[in-house]
């Protein structure tokens, strides 16, 4: 399949810290991905109704504001209500060690700290995506 | 011989014979450079300085064009002003937090609001939910205000508040809570950020469109001038954009892109530019590159004293002096081996004051994993005062005057800086040049950069790219209790039930026509701020009349 694998970059929250998630945006559209950035300020609705418009693999989710705990989990449970929880959703920013075992048991895939390599991110994907086809 | 031609003479065959002798004993890089990409040459002679003119280029400290400092005794006089940005939870809090830093010795306050705050949403609005308390203290109605403030002299410290699209009412709210404790407005110390246009390009927390953005900005100016003389109007900011990602002339090129912008505003409107130019105030950030980093500082405050002088005619001194606080770079902290960030910060927070700020935030070593704990806030003003008191940087003004490097870069910093200004005049200015996303994504293009060259190896970042180690995850960081939204939720709808709400819909309709007009608008916002109109109501009221921005996204 000659697809590109499509990711939905979004910043949801309030939080305007947006270096990292177009750090990520430029280095998974440089690895031959399609990237859609939401830019700044997205509900849990509006970046879910993105990723179903744009038929989305992957969720890219980042925040620096503390707030992963509420978004994050509100984000998975809107793409189980809409049949979509085959998306990858990953997260990133400023999140302590001891959230992650919590986020994951909601259903996020991964999440990678401060100074994790796009390359990590970029690799994380490809993999994840091919076994979710393969699954399907 | 002239000893110009001596020095060269002997430049040029200690060079030869170096450079002969790198076949055997290479140079550890093929280049070397700043952080801006500045090369950087083995060694500094009077050669590299011979264009500088004493007294036209450095002059003597206090005295035009600045570049030594902008007072002639400079920390001989007063030391800098200790200030650690801080603000968590509810107001309640963050008091008791500002209460243990003064008992430690700092000597100005700064508060961090939260997000709902600086986006003028109230703790219940659908859009602040997980948000309420969390990256600074959640601030409603006047009524936060008097608890954050409790108990604290507001005419013995000085307050800086990181505030901007409504700092027009968090300035409001100060001022009607020292009314209340009987000090008049023009006794008054501090500092709102009120910079927009770094929020358009680098943080985010913008709510109106640019033209009724600046009418705020340029109405506090001249409202200040008369009622609270001693408050600094704006802190135009250059740390955002280098978080961002800029490199360190980019910085200094758009923040003073920006200042420029104000200052034609505020001429636009009326205002004489010595009236309030003395009161605009600079940010700027302190990365790891120390040289650079010191020009940097004294190549902005020669810029903006000649933008001042010669293009704007400001007469009064002050209008010509880029005063600046600075804070050390959140972006260079790692998350990995937290307690290397200790290092970095000691060696930024040298930067700064060998720079010659006027106050400094030292960042604290748990930075890139949570909000400050207090022992690590204490760790980071401790270096603060180490600096101060043990290293002697501070016994004389300008000690790194002089170097061959340093007062290169400093005009090669200038230079660069003055053709990116001549770039965003053409453009039609900072305003334009951000709404085409020029600047935006300048900085973009700076930060995929830098994160390429690091994961390439050819920046080294230690513990995270190289001398990593296996380590246990970090214990004892502060949380903020999930709580403070429910509680700040209810202690908002008392005040709602309990106030008259008949005088808070009056103000808020007076406002309302004001907005729609040209009149000031911080006398209204100060009578809505005293009936206990909430931040949310006032915000909302302007955005009927203003609208909201809307972004364009590029990455």
């Amino acid at each position: 399949m000659d697809r590109k694998i499509r990711v939905v970059v979004a910043k949801p929250g309030l939080d305007g810290h947006d270096r990292g998630a177009k750090v990520i945006a430029r280095a998974l559209r440089d690895a031959g991905m399609e990237v859609i950035y939401t830019g700044l300020r997205q509900t849990p609705e509006q970046i879910v109704n993105t990723a179903l418009q744009e038929d989305a693999d992957v969720i890219a989710l980042s925040i620096l504001s503390g707030a992963h705990n509420y978004l994050f989990p509100r984000v998975m449970e809107l793409l189980k209500e809409n049949g979509a929880d085959d998306i990858l959703v990953f997260g990133g920013g400023v999140i302590p060690e001891e959230d992650i075992p919590f986020l994951k048991s909601k259903g996020i895939a991964e999440i990678f700290g401060p100074g994790t390599p796009t390359s990590v991110t970029v690799d994380f994907i490809k993999e994840h995506v091919k076994l979710n086809l393969e699954n399907k | 011989m002239s000893d110009k031609e001596e020095l060269e003479k002997a430049f040029k065959a200690w060079e030869e014979k170096t450079d002969k002798a790198l076949a055997k004993h290479p140079e550890r890089k093929a280049k070397f450079m700043t952080g801006s990409n500045t090369p950087i040459q083995r060694v500094y002679t009077p050669l590299d300085t011979e264009d500088i003119d004493y007294l036209d280029d450095l002059g003597l400290p206090g005295e035009f064009p600045f570049t030594r400092g902008v007072q002639a005794t400079m920390y001989r006089g007063k030391l800098w002003t200790m200030r650690q940005y801080a603000g968590f939870g509810t107001a309640e809090e963050s008091n008791a937090r500002y209460k243990y830093l003064l008992a430690q010795g700092q000597t100005g306050l700064s508060v961090a609001f939260d997000l709902p705050t600086q986006i003028g949403y109230d703790s219940d609005h659908p859009l602040a939910a997980g948000e309420v308390g969390k990256v600074g203290v959640a601030i409603d109605s006047l009524e936060d205000m008097e608890t954050l403030f409790d108990a604290i002299p507001l005419d013995k410290v000085s307050t800086s508040m990181t505030i901007n699209a409504p700092a027009a009412v968090l300035l409001a709210m100060y001022i009607a809570v020292a009314e209340k404790e009987g000090i008049p407005a023009s006794a008054l110390d501090g500092t709102i950020q009120n910079d927009i246009l770094k929020e358009y390009v680098a943080r985010g927390t913008y709510i109106f469109p640019p033209k009724p953005s600046m009418r705020l900005i340029t109405d506090i100016f001249a409202y200040c001038a008369r009622e609270v003389p001693n408050w600094n109007t704006i802190s135009i900011s250059g740390y955002h954009i280098r978080e961002a990602g800029a490199t360190a002339v980019q910085e200094v090129a758009f923040t003073l892109a920006d200042g420029i912008a104000y200052v034609e505003a505020a001429i636009a409107a009326g205002l004489d530019v010595d009236d309030f130019a003395p009161r605009l105030s600079f940010f700027f950030n302190a990365h790891n590159d120390l040289f650079e980093e010191v020009a940097k500082f004294r190549a902005a405050r020669r810029v903006w004293a000649h933008i001042m002088k010669d293009r704007f005619h400001a007469k009064n001194p002050k209008s010509q002096t880029l005063r600046f606080h600075t804070q050390t770079g959140g972006s260079t902290l790692t998350a990995q081996q937290p307690s290397n960030n200790v290092v970095r910060v000691a060696i930024q927070a040298l930067a700064a004051v060998l720079g010659g700020t006027q106050s400094l935030h030292t960042n604290s070593m748990d930075e890139a994993l949570a909000l400050p704990s207090e022992d690590s806030v204490r760790l980071a003003l401790r270096t603060q005062q180490i600096l101060a008191y043990e290293s002697g940087v501070a016994e004389t003004v300008d000690p790194l005057a002089g170097s061959y490097y340093v007062e290169s870069l400093t005009s090669s910093i200038e230079k660069d800086v003055l053709a990116y200004l001549d770039k965003i005049d053409a453009m039609g200015g900072a305003v334009r040049a951000i709404e085409q996303g020029y600047i935006q994504q300048e900085i973009q293009d700076s930060a995929y950069a830098w994160q390429m060259d690091m994961e390439k190896g050819q920046r080294i970042v230690v513990g995270l790219n190289k001398f990593q180690a296996k380590e246990e995850p970090p214990k004892g960081l502060l949380r903020v209790d999930p709580s403070v939204q429910e509680r700040q939720v209810a202690k908002l709808g008392k005040l709602k039930a309990r106030r008259d709400n008949a005088a808070v819909q009056a103000c808020l309709e007076r406002l309302k026509k004001a907005a729609e007009g040209t009149d000031n608008l911080m006398p209204l916002i100060l009578d809505s701020v005293k009936s206990y109109a909430t931040l949310g109501e006032i915000c909302d009221v302007l955005r009927t009349v203003f609208g909201e921005y809307s972004p364009s996204v590029t990455f």
